[in-house]
């Protein structure tokens, strides 16, 4: 077994009841107090997330952005400086390599912001595709700690410790050379839980004080430190895909319903010819929403059943901490799912009936989106 | 009020507490710690039987679903269906929140549980 790898917080953690689990290579908080209460601490004042264990890669050169374009399915042409996009990168055959963040720092300057799991294999990736471009590209992920603040009192604590006016980073910005606490950040207003908040990246023996720093300017307005538990039935709720399960290797974007990411007018990405071809065909699967109407939680893996066939799996699945309802998202049979407005799911030797609802299941309007 | 030093305990974090013929079964406050915050309890069917080691309900937190087995051979006798509207309260009180209550079919295999000594033991390498 590998050595485990722990972000600069770990110490912090630890001396502050975080219970430990491994996690993509990294020793990380699952939860602190407990899921629920910093799950509703989001949604309803504001929780802290170390996220150091993130990737970042920065691809710097003067084709730079010929580059991003042939690599990612997202269209970065009239990106501005400062702004960031969504994006997935696909393998030829249109399966997902990972989803990440760009962040533009000029037309020859991006920073991409990678998943933990995928930090290998995405480097790999990405190098191999570079070579025919004049790029260099640049692993910045051990020496970048990052958090993320999160929810509807984000911006009034964080702004406690900047003279930076943070209320003109718009939705999907960045601004960069930030000064909090004394600490050159950079700080985005971007995050993984459906509320508004921001990202913060810096040097990593940079990012304790940060984390120390925006916990006391939270005390009083009750910050919460969260763990990667409630950071997945956050996203969950907000119908945020996580890598591995509504999206993978074996799972395209279209057919989890993420085309709006995808620019297929676009001259040539890397997957292209088989995104093209798969909308043409018929897009053979999709991800639905869905609420048991009977007992039982479905977890991710289980079986979707329709007429006593199986049609497809539950990709995330959880007793919803928001709605209180039992609700999840199932890569079904595109033909199969048609005209029908109930399935259900084999929960252990149980058939449990589920109707299909719409997604997300929680919607709030982020603050500044414009 | 149940006390830790009378009962008997499984590897799989369960409390025994024998009376007689019968055993009511719960889960220990280290199983209810690791769980988390419990949201689901499935209960076993009364009058089922089951052998020993079988699993015979679930509890599931927010992240995880548990399998919980039965320490011996036995017949369900009574359920707390309490738990199923309220899963909280294995959180809130796990050795006065019982599972289930069962008709112990043979009690040489009580021999195979552990006494609260023991248990303590186990739970500090597993911890």
């Amino acid at each position: 077994m590998t050595e485990e790898k722990q972000t600069p917080l770990f110490g912090w953690h630890d001396a502050n009841g975080g219970k430990m689990v491994e996690y993509a290579g990294w020793q990380m908080p699952v939860q602190y107090e407990g899921l629920i209460a910093e799950h509703q601490a989001v949604r309803q004042k504001a929780g802290i997330f170390d996220v150091s264990h993130m990737g970042e890669v920065r691809v710097r050169g003067k084709e730079a952005l010929n580059f991003i374009q042939h690599l990612l399915t997202n269209d970065f042409s009239s990106m501005k400086d400062g702004e960031i996009l969504y994006t997935f990168m696909c393998y030829p055959e249109g399966g997902v390599v990972d989803d990440l963040l760009v962040y533009r720092f000029g037309e020859n300057e991006y920073l991409l912001v990678i998943n933990a799991g995928n930090v290998e294999k995405d480097l790999v990736w990405i190098q191999k595709e570079a070579e025919a471009f004049d790029v260099t590209i640049n692993d910045e992920s051990e020496n970048t700690g990052e958090l993320a603040i999160q929810g509807p009192l984000a911006e009034e604590i964080t702004q406690q410790l900047t003279d930076t006016d943070l209320s003109e980073i718009k939705f999907f910005h960045f601004k960069d050379n930030v000064t909090i606490e004394g600490v050159n950040c950079l700080i985005s207003r971007t995050g993984y839980t459906g509320e508004d908040g921001f990202e913060i990246y810096t040097q990593w023996e940079d990012l304790e004080p940060v984390w120390k720093a925006l916990m006391e300017a939270g005390k009083e307005k009750g910050i919460q430190p969260a763990g990667l538990g409630c950071r997945d039935t956050l996203r969950f709720e907000a119908g945020l895909p996580l890598y591995g399960h509504e999206i993978s290797q074996d799972i395209s974007p279209l057919e989890a319903g993420f085309g709006f990411f995808v620019k297929l007018k676009k001259e040539d990405f890397v997957g292209r010819e088989a995104l093209v071809k798969q909308k043409q065909e018929g897009i053979p699967r999709k991800l639905v929403g869905f609420e048991l109407i009977g007992r039982g939680i479905a977890r991710s893996g289980y079986d979707v059943v329709l007429n006593d066939e199986k049609i497809g799996f539950v990709t995330t699945g959880y007793l919803s901490p928001t709605l209180n309802k039992n609700i999840g998202l199932a890569l079904v049979d595109r033909k199969a799912i048609e005209n029908a407005d109930q399935m259900q799911i084999q929960i252990r030797n149980k058939r449990v009936d589920a109707k299909l609802i719409s997604k997300p299941f929680y919607r709030k309007n982020t603050k500044s989106r414009d | 009020m149940r006390e830790m030093e009378k009962l008997l305990f499984t590897t799989e974090h369960e409390w025994v507490d024998v009376q007689g013929d019968e055993a009511i079964i719960g889960i220990t406050d280290f199983a209810s710690k690791a769980l988390g915050d419990i949201v689901f309890v499935e209960l076993p069917e009364v009058e089922e039987s089951y052998g020993m080691g079988d699993s015979f309900g679930v509890i599931e937190s927010v992240k995880a679903a548990a399998d919980m087995y039965i320490p011996v051979d036995g017949t369900v006798l009574e359920v707390n269906t309490e738990l199923e509207d309220d899963p909280a309260l294995l959180n809130q009180d796990p050795l006065a929140n019982w599972f289930v209550k069962i008709k112990i079919n043979d009690k040489s295999q009580l021999d195979e549980l552990m006494s609260p000594e023991d248990y303590q033991r186990f739970c500090e390498e597993e911890a």
